[in-house]
């Protein structure tokens, strides 16, 4: 049995124990409020530094020094006093503070004076004809068991996409001496001009020197396409082969394995269910809480801080969680703040690391044709939804998302839209000629992990049950 | 610009969809405003049932008139909106609710219905196979079932707008006045203007009521459901609990709904619910006694749906008490989808012919206001 | 498809799969094991049947749903394997209530 929260309130609930979580719990703690770390992992680290204190790989330089960057952080924490719960899993959150937490199979209720949302990014979804296909994996699922288990792509491997974190993968893989057969890249070449005006502000950026040799070490050991703007997986029951055309070419190769990666995106579903705000993000493409320059969301005591509030990277998600734990200081205990740094400097820093951000959200803006499927690809993983099946519910009357779940249950499945909500909204707003903002999103509910019935019936009122009359 | 249609209906629920539906196969030109879109609130999200059983004895003739619409429904709208007559069944968990499920099918019996039908144990646990051994009995209404409900809303919404009905959703009612003997409603930059008005704005219509000078005990409220992922099959009739708040029915896609009327805090003014997990809780545990089946069941997902719910528990529907060419349609308590199909085609009997062969006399508004029609304010 | 570091000392550990015997190791998830095992790991989807593999390995797809220990639809990626554990591929609608 693990450790189940010691308190039933809390000064400050973070949530999710990534760059973000474990700064804005170290600055709260330090400050003197009672912090709750909740996270869903065995360790600390989010995705970023997955498994930093149990990973296997012991070469340090394999996994980077990014990666270690996050040691310091993980240490702070461990001595802050904070109480820390791995393996919990936050199923819900209200707008009076509330959070339903379940942890080795039991559920409790804590309730929060300010509660930050560190709960990250995802990858964003590539619904391409066959990605349902055993065999298809995201960069960043190999990414996970790389760093948390050694584990390297063995077979003929393909990986296809974009972004910074496909060439650090990439990278990592080939040091660890995994094989990588192919890589696609997606990237349009359109997007190279558009991203110029951005292009000095990045080359001032960390991020410049890191990504530049990170490709050529690549490079050197890989055979790279670019210009990819078709692919598919094929195969019966297990992945077989991929295809993909980059300007006249096109071509079928044997794969066993498929990496996916075209970007990350806020992780939304915790702060929509809570009620928070969002925006659709156009540089981004896709949906963002609305937060002031404290992190702070249209839910009052509610604030998001790291790439859960818009995608900015490890370090900005640093100085974020930071700054919205100082805010959360300043409000519940406005005398301790001046022994945390002060807000100004905080806002420096992070400026410093946002740097670069509009180059890298323009150079890697996915592609059309992978973001709106057509025909009879999946987008609906959970339900078996195709492109086409969505669009036969909008000739016959479906306007969004939420009255398209009334005709083909999109979004329902246990998943709850996390990888199928940017496909709907953008397809949808495509077949209607809206834009997404207008579309708009699903209308999310907790529990945003499914629980057990037991596990639920076990948190039950003590009192009696009313009698009352069976309504149906 | 002002458009004359027939008539106005506020309120795309299941029922304004039902009766803008009724009256364009009537004939008349009806106009639907709706302020999010069909089915958005508790018509849309609500359990589904197709509930005859259990019904306070004044709604039964209205359930009844509205089962036989149910049973050709996909004539009418051209979808079978998911209905399936599986029955529902009324479950007593001992032996002084099963007695009073004994008296209840007995003083229906001498009123004359007949839909309601005492089961024994055995029967009931080839009925409900899984409900727990202990249960001695309970109640059958064999011909209920159930539906889906955004679907149905939207069917009759689609077939209403195909039928010649305007829909205008996204859109509030504003500005309801009556001048010049017509109904007047402002529509974003629009307006309508119609001899007949239909109040059938579900958790808004109190407000309507009460500023057109009708004031009903009416409260905003959020039933809250929750659904399984999907599950073998392993139940066919909706299972609802003679003493405990629950309702129970399993899709033909396997997952399994959990409702009872375990409320949720509503804010109408912000479309909007904050569900109570400790009420929730006391729904799983309920399932978890009878259905000992359901205990790893895992819950995917919760919410709730706003409607009104009057002061008697029973809807207001007919005629107003104070002003010519008004009707209501409201305050469903919690169990008005069933009634939906029944209620839109009775109100478009009353505003075509002036009557209607079904019962309703006891759903007026008039039970809940002694008004003086000399007092009639035409000034409105 | 997947193979294990070299430098990877962690304690070996024995989980059962369907009844079989399978070697981990300490701190592999649930399915980070499946997928090293090479073994068909598949499960069959509650709505088609269609065959799945994990997809992202972070919690968020639930292409890893397994029954771990009698508990059914857990997601295999989020839950480090112990000694003796047993997992069950999940093929179509999960039984409930055994």
């Amino acid at each position: 049995m693990r450790a189940t929260p010691k308190r039933d309130n809390y000064d400050i609930v973070v949530i999710g124990a990534g760059p973000a979580g474990l700064a804005a719990t170290v600055f709260a703690a330090e400050a003197g409020l009672s912090a709750l770390l909740l996270d869903e992992n065995p360790g600390p680290g989010g995705q970023v530094w997955r498994a930093i204190s149990s990973t296997p790989v012991a070469e340090r330089e394999q996994l980077g020094a990014d990666y270690w960057a996050g040691a310091d952080l993980v240490q702070a924490v461990r001595s802050s006093g904070a109480e820390i719960i791995h393996r919990a899993t936050v199923w819900s959150l209200d707008r009076n503070l509330e959070v339903g937490v379940s942890v080795g199979g039991a559920s409790a209720f804590i309730n929060a004076r300010r509660v930050v949302l560190a709960t990250g990014a995802l990858e964003r979804p590539f619904p391409i004809p066959g990605w349902t296909l055993p065999g298809v994996m995201t960069a960043g699922a190999a990414q996970t068991m790389l760093k948390s288990s050694g584990l390297v792509p063995d077979g003929r491997t393909v990986i296809a996409g974009q972004g910074p974190l496909l060439w650090l993968l990439a990278a990592q893989i080939l040091r660890l001496g995994g094989r990588i057969d192919r890589i696609l890249d997606t990237t349009e070449r359109r997007n190279h001009i558009a991203a110029l005006p951005h292009a000095f502000a990045f080359m001032t950026s960390p991020y410049f020197a890191k990504g530049l040799a990170m490709m050529r070490e690549v490079r050197a050991k890989v055979r790279v396409v670019t210009g990819v703007n078709e692919l598919s997986a094929e195969g019966d029951g297990q992945l077989a082969t991929v295809t993909y055309a980059a300007g006249d070419r096109r071509e079928t190769i044997p794969a066993g394995l498929l990496l996916l990666h075209q970007g990350v995106v806020p992780n939304v579903n915790l702060a929509m269910a809570a009620g928070v705000e969002h925006r659709w993000d156009d540089r981004q493409l896709c949906w963002s809480p609305v937060v002031d320059d404290k992190g702070n969301t249209s839910v009052e005591g509610i604030a998001i801080a790291g790439d859960g509030a818009g995608i900015a990277g490890m370090e900005a998600a640093v100085f974020r969680g930071r700054i919205a734990a100082r805010a959360a200081v300043q409000a519940l205990a406005p005398e301790e703040a001046a022994k945390l740094a002060p807000m100004a400097m905080l806002r420096t820093n992070l400026a410093r690391a946002e740097r670069g951000r509009a180059f890298l959200d323009t150079l890697f803006r996915p592609a059309r044709q992978f973001r709106i499927p057509k025909g009879d690809t999946i987008v609906c993983r959970c339900e078996e939804v195709t492109a086409n099946d969505i669009l036969d519910a909008v000739a016959i009357g479906a306007t969004g998302p939420n009255q398209l779940k009334a005709y083909r249950r999109t979004g329902m499945g246990p998943c709850q839209g996390r990888l199928c909500g940017l496909t709907v909204t953008e397809l949808m707003a495509e077949a209607r000629g809206k834009s997404p903002q207008e579309i708009g999103y699903y209308r999310l509910r907790a529990p945003v992990k499914p629980i057990t019935l037991s596990e639920l019936a076990a948190v039950a009122k003590t009192e009696a049950d009313v009698n009352a009359v069976v309504r149906g | 610009m002002t458009r004359l249609v027939d008539a106005i209906v506020v309120g795309g629920g299941i029922h304004g969809c039902s009766t803008a539906l009724h009256l364009s196969l009537a004939g008349m030109k009806p106009v639907l405003i709706e302020k999010d879109y069909a089915g958005r609130h508790a018509s849309g999200v609500n359990a589904g049932g197709v509930r005859q059983l259990a019904r306070h004895v004044a709604e039964i003739p209205l359930s009844i008139r509205s089962m036989g619409i149910w049973e050709g429904i996909g004539e009418l709208v051209d979808d079978s909106c998911g209905f399936e007559s599986h029955g529902q069944v009324l479950v007593a968990e001992n032996d002084a609710e099963f007695d009073a499920c004994r008296a209840r099918v007995a003083e229906l019996n001498a009123l004359g219905f007949t839909h309601e039908e005492l089961i024994d144990g055995p029967e009931l646990r080839r009925l409900v196979p899984a409900v727990a051994e202990t249960c001695p009995g309970g109640v059958v209404s064999r011909r209920d079932g159930a539906a889906e409900p955004a679907r149905t809303t939207t069917a009759f919404r689609r077939k209403a707008a195909a039928q010649g009905a305007t829909v205008c959703e996204g859109v509030a009612a504003s500005n309801i006045r009556r001048e010049d003997g017509l109904w007047r409603v402002d529509v974003g930059a629009d307006s309508y203007a119609a001899p007949v008005l239909v109040n059938a704005a579900g958790a808004w219509a109190g407000r309507i009521a009460a500023a057109l000078g009708e004031p009903v005990p009416v409260e905003t409220v959020a039933p809250m459901l929750m659904i399984t992922s999907r599950v073998p099959h392993f139940i066919d009739p909706v299972v609802i609990l003679r003493g405990r708040k629950l309702s129970f029915k399993q899709f033909a896609n396997g997952t399994v709904l959990i409702g009872g009327g375990h409320l949720a805090a509503a804010d109408q003014d912000r479309n909007e619910t904050v569900l109570d997990w400790r009420s929730l809780a006391v729904s799983a545990g309920t399932v978890f006694d009878l259905f000992p089946v359901m205990r790893s069941a895992s819950i995917v997902r919760a919410w709730a749906g706003i409607e009104a719910r009057t002061l008697d528990d029973l809807p207001v529907l007919g005629p107003s008490a104070r002003h010519a060419g008004l009707y209501h349609q409201f305050g469903f308590s919690l169990h008005g989808f069933q009634l939906g199909p029944g209620a839109g085609a009775v109100m478009a009997e009353l505003i075509v012919n002036g009557g209607t062969q079904t019962r309703i006399g006891e759903l007026g508004i008039d039970r809940f206001c002694s008004f003086n029609p000399a007092n009639e304010d035409e000034t409105l | 498809m997947f193979k294990r570091s070299d430098q990877d000392t962690r304690r070996p550990l024995q989980i059962f799969v369907d009844g079989t015997a399978v070697e981990a190791r300490e701190g592999d998830t649930v399915s980070a094991a499946l997928l090293a095992s090479g073994r068909d790991a598949r499960r069959a989807t509650a709505v088609s049947g269609a065959p799945r593999l994990p997809y992202c390995m972070m919690g968020v797809c639930f292409d890893c749903l397994v029954t771990i220990d009698g508990v059914g639809n857990r997601q295999g990626c989020l839950v480090p394997v112990a000694e003796g554990m047993q997992i069950e591929i999940q093929k179509g609608k999960r039984e409930i209530g055994r």
